[in-house]
């Protein structure tokens, strides 16, 4: 069943995915990109992090690619216009690629861990809510306190750099 | 069963769509769509080793994901300031072509 | 006091005198001058007092450079009876021109400078005789050069003495290359630098024989450049720049005496060398004592007489070095000389003072009544010089030819001849300078100097008398107790007389111009004028070579290359800052690639 799950959810994230790179129109890459994030939620669901997986649907696909359709409405892109196809950058593009896809699919075959199923949770598990607010509050204070202070900077930063005349 | 082996491949693999969207498209939100992608592979790898990696309780080792936890944070915040930033350059040059940028060079 | 520091007084106060006048006294003349003398006088009583008890400390050392199993160089001082007369010699010598020098230099505008090179000289030179190895000996030998250097340019606004300091030090330069191959033959041979440990070490190893040769004939190369042995000899005369006592103390007494010492100390070394070693040294010393005779004959300046003389007496002594068995022999001309050739200076500074720094001898004459104490002094100086009986100098010199005479007939008679030459030269100098009538009105108004300056005069004359007779000398020397040849005693008296007589002869009448003119001699061989030439040529030649390489090697290939080098590197690396986004990106992600697959695979 998970196995099912697992695939069907991998080629639903990873078509999406592919179609935000290939649509012309920058609207339906980016709601394409929004079923890809709900997708990668699902599989986080499967991995039993259910914390995450509402996270990813709440602040990205909910709050991100909002701000990003907003942009793409506020600036009124239009779909992109053909323009000469570049072969020397296209085919950099590729080969950094294929470069890439082969150096994962080296490591992954290397890694001998990775050809185990997950070692089995305890049945009785507690809410994962907890546990990373757990971790969250008692480990990672430090980086907790400095998320903070960066989303204050960056939204300063945003109020900033949106004046019409930067003064 | 999905292995470990199975969730880092497909990671990579959307971490290489990503990538794509970075090197190939023109339009700056379409790459800067990419380097989202790029990111929540990321997350994707590090949920699975959390999975993985599991304690002596029989829990999930927690660390990863909250290192998942800020990864989204600061990417939310990159988003904010990028989007800022895309918007300013438009003002300024009325395009979001990225060939059309290239004022600095020698 | 603790008689085992009394080495280290001897040695180290004349530099803490030096670096007081310096720092303390720049300007105060009768200050500078009175720490000066008291420091000589403190460093002669000490050297006597050593001296009267031979029981006192033999060898102290301080440790300097001390690599365990590699070397060790010290910084020691010996005291055996070699250094023990020598202290003696040195430091009564420098009291006495140190007290000269406060009424010769009155009126000068450096006295300061003066005294504290003086000690400076006087730290070095001490540092030479008591040095117990050839590494410490080779610092002070340096450091007397320097000093020399310093002294002879005091007059340093004229140009020629400037240029006089200058070839002192350079010439000298020469000589102490070849001195320091061969102490570097030495050490390399024997594993020590210690002259006891060479001596010791010397038999008990195996040389090919060649070796042996060449590092004692280069160890004699510092002899030829610190005592002016031909061909390096050209330094001395123009070293009389300087003022008279330092011509008297340095370039007459002690300094051109230390090329001697040096021999006397590795006498053991020069013995044990192969014959042919010493027949260099003799037959170096030997035409360096006869050319230089006939060099005097000819010149009209003073103290260039003195100084050509003095390089003719130091022939002498390096001649003594080579035919005797024992190194007292020459030690002991060393010893005699050290008092009449310092006196004579002393009489011609004294006649120049008085003749307001004149210093041609064909402006003097008729000196006798005038400055009769001068006069009295500067004929006992030249008895003495001239090895006439009764006077120091016969017993030395006389010993020396005596041995020559054992050694190679052709050496005795080239000895004997050079005694000829230096009566000849000498009582010419007395005839133009005291005889017969003024030839200038400095001349004839001179007075007799004070007593500052007579006082030591007087001394030195009874020394330059008394010092060689066997009474006094045994107490210094220990000389081998031989028959002198008979025709030794003849050929020198002969040669005495003759000189006397052909002096007389051209000279008693007072003369307003020297009736002989032999250019040759007057020139000195012309010697000075082919060093000019070498020079001149040899350096020329280098330094259009060194030019042409620093501009177009250096400048042109090295620097400006570089700087294009860089300046084209930065300009191909231009061509990447494209301006487009995705080229950087590209670049990126290739560099990424790159970079995890050698982290991961490799």
């Amino acid at each position: 069943m998970l196995n099912i799950l697992f695939w069907v959810l991998s080629v639903l994230m990873l078509g999406s995915a592919a179609a935000v790179v290939l649509f012309r129109n920058p609207v339906n890459s980016a709601m394409c990109l929004v079923l890809s994030f709900l997708a990668l939620a699902a599989l986080f669901v499967t991995l039993d992090a259910f914390f995450i997986g509402v996270i990813q649907v709440l602040v990205y696909a909910g709050a991100v690619m909002v701000l990003f359709l907003f942009i793409i409405m506020l600036l009124d892109l239009k779909a992109e216009a053909r323009r000469r196809l570049n072969i020397a950058a296209l085919g950099g593009g590729l080969a950094v690629l294929a470069g890439f896809i082969l150096l994962v699919v080296q490591v992954v075959k290397s890694l001998p861990a990775a050809r185990l199923p997950f070692p089995p949770l305890s049945s009785e598990a507690q809410s994962d809510v907890a546990a990373v607010g757990w971790a969250l509050f008692s480990n990672f204070n430090l980086p907790f306190q400095v998320i903070g202070v960066l989303l204050l900077v960056s939204t300063v930063g945003v109020v900033i750099l949106s004046r019409r005349s930067l003064r | 069963m999905p292995t470990l082996g199975d969730y880092l491949l497909v990671s990579g693999l959307l971490f290489s769509i990503g990538l794509a969207g970075v090197l190939l498209r023109r339009n700056l939100l379409i790459i800067f769509m990419g380097l989202e992608l790029m990111l929540n592979a990321a997350n994707l790898s590090l949920v699975a080793f959390a999975r993985h990696g599991v304690t002596a309780f029989g829990l999930p080792d927690y660390n990863a994901q909250v290192l998942v936890f800020f990864i989204i944070t600061v990417a939310a915040a990159e988003v904010a300031v990028g989007l800022a930033i895309i918007v300013a350059l438009y003002r300024l040059r009325q395009t979001t072509h990225v060939e059309d940028l290239d004022r600095m060079k020698f | 006091m603790d008689p085992q520091l009394y080495p280290w007084i001897i040695l180290f106060a004349p530099l803490v005198a030096a670096g007081l006048i310096l720092l303390l006294l720049p300007r105060h003349n009768s200050a500078a001058a009175f720490v000066g003398i008291a420091t000589a006088a403190l460093t002669c009583l000490l050297s006597w007092r050593i001296f009267l008890q031979p029981e006192l400390a033999v060898t102290a050392q301080i440790p300097w450079l001390d690599i365990p199993g590699v070397f060790a160089v010290p910084i020691g001082v010996i005291l055996d009876g070699l250094s023990r007369v020598m202290l003696v010699v040195v430091t009564t010598i420098a009291t006495l021109v140190f007290i000269y020098s406060a009424g010769y230099m009155r009126g000068d505008e450096g006295i300061p400078r003066y005294y504290a090179a003086l000690c400076l000289f006087l730290f070095s030179m001490l540092g030479i005789v008591l040095a117990d190895n050839f590494v410490m000996m080779y610092i002070f030998w340096e450091l007397v050069g320097v000093s020399s250097y310093i002294l002879i340019g005091h007059y340093y606004r004229k140009d020629s003495a400037a240029d006089a300091g200058k070839q002192a030090f350079l010439v000298n330069r020469v000589g102490d290359f070849g001195f320091l191959l061969g102490i570097l033959m030495l050490w390399l041979a024997t594993g020590s630098v210690m002259f006891s440990g060479i001596e010791q070490n010397l038999s008990a190893v195996t040389l090919h024989p060649g070796y042996l040769i060449a590092a004692c004939l280069l160890v004699f190369c510092g002899t030829l450049g610190k005592s002016a042995q031909m061909p390096l000899h050209v330094w001395l005369p123009n070293s009389m720049e300087g003022p008279t006592p330092v011509s008297s103390l340095l370039h007459a007494a002690t300094m051109v005496a230390a090329g001697v010492y040096m021999l006397a100390r590795i006498f053991p070394v020069l013995l044990a060398a192969p014959e042919v070693v010493r027949e260099v040294i003799m037959w170096v010393g030997a035409i360096t004592c006869f050319a230089a005779g006939l060099m005097a004959t000819q010149q009209d300046d003073i103290k260039r007489i003195l100084a050509y003389s003095t390089i003719s007496q130091l022939g002498y002594m390096v001649v003594g070095i080579a035919v005797a068995p024992v190194n007292d022999v020459a030690m002991f001309h060393l010893f005699t000389h050290a008092f009449f050739k310092c006196l004579l200076f002393l009489c011609a500074g004294s006649v120049i003072i008085a003749l307001h720094h004149e210093q041609d001898i064909w402006k003097m004459g008729g000196l006798l009544p005038r400055m009769p104490l001068t006069a009295l002094c500067l004929v006992a100086g030249t008895l003495a010089l001239v090895g006439c009986p009764g006077f120091s100098g016969y017993y030395s010199k006389d010993l020396i030819v005596a041995y020559a005479h054992g050694a190679s007939t052709a050496v005795f008679w080239i000895t004997a001849g050079a005694a000829l030459l230096t009566s000849f030269y000498m009582f010419r100098l007395f005839f133009v300078v005291f005889w017969g009538r003024p030839r200038s009105s400095h001349a004839e108004h001179a007075k007799q100097s004070p007593a500052i300056m007579t006082v030591p005069l007087l001394l030195l004359a009874v020394a330059a008398v008394a010092a060689g007779y066997p009474m006094v000398s045994k107490h210094f020397f220990a000389l081998p107790h031989g028959e002198i040849p008979h025709i030794v005693h003849f050929a020198l008296l002969a040669a005495l007389i003759g000189g006397l007589a052909l002096a007389a002869l051209l000279y008693a009448r007072s003369p307003m111009t020297d009736p002989v003119r032999i250019p040759l001699f007057a020139n000195r061989f012309y010697i000075d004028n082919f060093y000019d030439w070498l020079v001149a040529r040899g350096q020329g030649g280098l330094a259009v070579l060194s030019s042409w390489f620093d501009r177009w090697i250096i400048d042109g290939v090295v620097v400006t290359g570089a700087a294009r080098t860089v300046w084209a590197t930065g300009y191909v690396l231009r061509f990447l800052q494209l301006g487009n986004l995705q080229a950087y990106a590209f670049f990126f992600g290739a560099g990424v690639l790159a970079l995890l697959y050698f982290l991961v695979f490799r």
